[in-house]
């Protein structure tokens, strides 16, 4: 099973365009990494740059609006994920403990759904939509 | 709070560690079969003592140090029957005197190179295949001996058995515990490559019980090819045999029908493949390449593979390259299965009755008659051709000879459309 690691960092949501991790962080994080693939586990992973240069769309009436960040209202926001295949939920938190993170940092774990969990009428619509299409 | 269950983290926590852990005994005991006990040992004591005291903060450190207690004390032990065991008594005493509390990041490079070579002993060739599979499960990837069972559809007892008696080879031989010098080197390697794909085909294409797949030894497989890809990162057949396998379980999704049949790679819905592995399985292939490994055999099933991946629909697959890859194949690694493959290309390529001429020739050789695989390419051969009643013979004897189930179901639906 896959689960996504998703790295939220305090005050991430009001950091300058262009913010970057300081290296002595950067090199801890690059030997978990490291670890993670060494024992076989990571797919993925990627940094994102601060929201401040990035935007929401929202879809107020089934519109969409575009708001360009920092967005004022956010509390938490993401700075960068892993994607990672493990036997278990306990062993992705296992994981997550690993993870040389500093005081305002947080991860959050999350299952990635797979189309077979989904019930059968949520199949048949993606299939129907897929045939459709060709 | 969290609702996590101790038994449950302890076994999370087995499966990250456990290689590391017995490979870093076996380097100080020098014997893979009593670090595994140790370690087995170490994992009791967690197992009765931290539903009281809690998960440590470094669950991997905190069973490294009371599996060294544990050897200390059998080294000493066994010290004071054979006095020439003090000497590495002495060793340990030293190394965990010197007071490292965490063994596994101040020797990470040390670590990983311990896991390497308790991959190469798992995989030594005085072992049976059989026994390496086991092993290699049991000591590397962190499963139980029920489990190993349960994906290999053979009783308990049977696998307790194998392992037991693969240590004990392993002891009586005197394997040493280290990673092997040029004159063996690829050898060696090219039985823990062959190991790791045992475990995936068995995974990928079932041989016995119901399920046309097994996609827990599948990501078994995977998370082995994918650590020694990284600890054996200048090995070009590592990698090749990791993009193998990557772009093979990107097909996953897309080789089981929605009553659990299987589906056929030509006739499968592309828009299910996994990018994220095709992508993965390319770069590995790339890797591969650049250190001059294309014309390996995992690097050549890679490449078949990585043509398929790359063609949008079945229609545009490159099936002269194909041809091409499947002739380098055979050059390098003759086989009947890769023979079947090139006819099914050739047929693909240069028309079906290029490709039955291929078959025909394989079907006459005297163990081959009977291949199951054979018959089936051979009636879809007959089929493109219009030699229809031929083809239903060639699928309803296939059909019988299969042991699994929903393979069987497939076959004779089969049968039944030539007409």
């Amino acid at each position: 099973m896959r689960f996504m690691m998703l790295m939220i960092p305090k005050g991430y949501e009001t950091a300058a365009p262009g913010t970057m991790p300081d290296p002595e962080r950067m090199a801890a994080m690059m030997r978990y990494n490291e670890s993670l693939q060494k024992a076989g586990v990571l797919l993925a992973l990627d940094g994102l740059h601060p929201p401040s240069t990035g935007a929401r769309v929202s879809f107020p009436g089934g519109k969409a609006k575009v708001v360009d960040g920092p967005f004022a209202e956010a509390k938490e926001v993401v700075g960068g994920y892993w994607m990672i295949q493990v036997k278990s939920r306990e062993e992705a938190i296992e994981w997550a403990r690993r993870c040389p993170g500093s005081e305002n940092e947080m991860i959050e774990v999350r299952q990635v759904q797979e189309m077979t969990e989904f019930p059968p009428e949520v199949r048949k619509a993606a299939e129907g939509v897929k045939l459709a299409a060709q | 709070m969290t609702t996590a269950s101790i038994p449950r983290v302890i076994e999370a926590v087995w499966r990250i560690e456990s290689a590391r852990l017995i490979g870093g005994l076996a380097r100080l005991v020098r014997d893979v079969a009593l670090a595994e006990d140790l370690a087995q040992e170490a994992l009791v004591t967690a197992s009765e003592r931290w539903p009281e005291s809690g998960v440590p903060d470094n669950p991997g450190a905190w069973l490294m140090a009371t599996a060294k207690n544990r050897a200390l004390d059998e080294l000493r032990r066994r010290a004071l029957l054979r006095r020439k065991h003090a000497e590495i008594g002495h060793q340990i005493a030293v190394e965990s005197a010197s007071g490292r509390p965490d063994l596994a990041e101040a020797l990470d490079d040390e670590v990983g190179d311990d896991v390497l070579r308790l991959m190469f002993v798992a995989c030594h060739p005085v072992l049976s295949p059989e026994a390496r599979v086991s092993l290699t499960l049991r000591l590397l990837g962190g499963l139980t001996t029920a489990e190993i069972a349960r994906a290999f559809v053979i009783p308990e007892p049977t696998i307790a058995q194998r392992i037991v008696r693969a240590k004990r080879t392993i002891t009586e031989a005197r394997v040493p515990f280290e990673l092997p010098s040029p004159p063996d080197r690829a050898a060696r390697l090219s039985s823990v490559l062959e190991v790791v794909y045992l475990v995936f085909n068995e995974g990928y294409s079932a041989t016995a019980g119901d399920d046309w797949l097994r996609p827990e030894l599948c990501e078994d497989a995977l998370r082995l090819g994918r650590t020694l890809a990284q600890l054996a990162p200048n090995e070009p057949e590592a990698h090749a045999l990791l993009a193998l396998m990557e772009i093979q379980a990107s097909r996953a999704r897309a080789r089981v029908g929605s009553s659990g049949e299987p589906i056929l790679l030509l006739e499968q819905d592309r828009s299910r493949w996994d990018p994220l592995l095709i992508q993965r399985g390319l770069a590995a292939l790339a890797r591969a390449e650049e250190l001059g490994g294309s014309l390996g055999s995992y690097a050549l099933q890679a490449a078949i593979a990585a043509c398929h991946a790359r063609a949008r629909t079945a229609d545009e697959t490159d099936w002269v390259r194909m041809v091409a890859l499947y002739d380098a194949l055979g050059q390098l690694a003759p086989s009947p299965i890769v023979e079947l493959n090139r006819a099914v290309a050739v047929g693909m390529a240069f028309g079906p009755a290029a490709g039955l001429q291929i078959v025909d020739g394989l079907a006459a050789e005297p163990l081959l008659g009977t291949y199951h695989l054979l018959q089936a390419v051979r009636r879809d051969l007959l089929v493109k051709i219009g030699r229809v009643d031929e083809a239903r013979a060639a699928f309803e004897r296939a059909a019988f000879l299969t042991r699994n189930a929903r393979e069987r179901d497939l076959l004779l639906a089969r049968a039944k459309a030539c007409r």
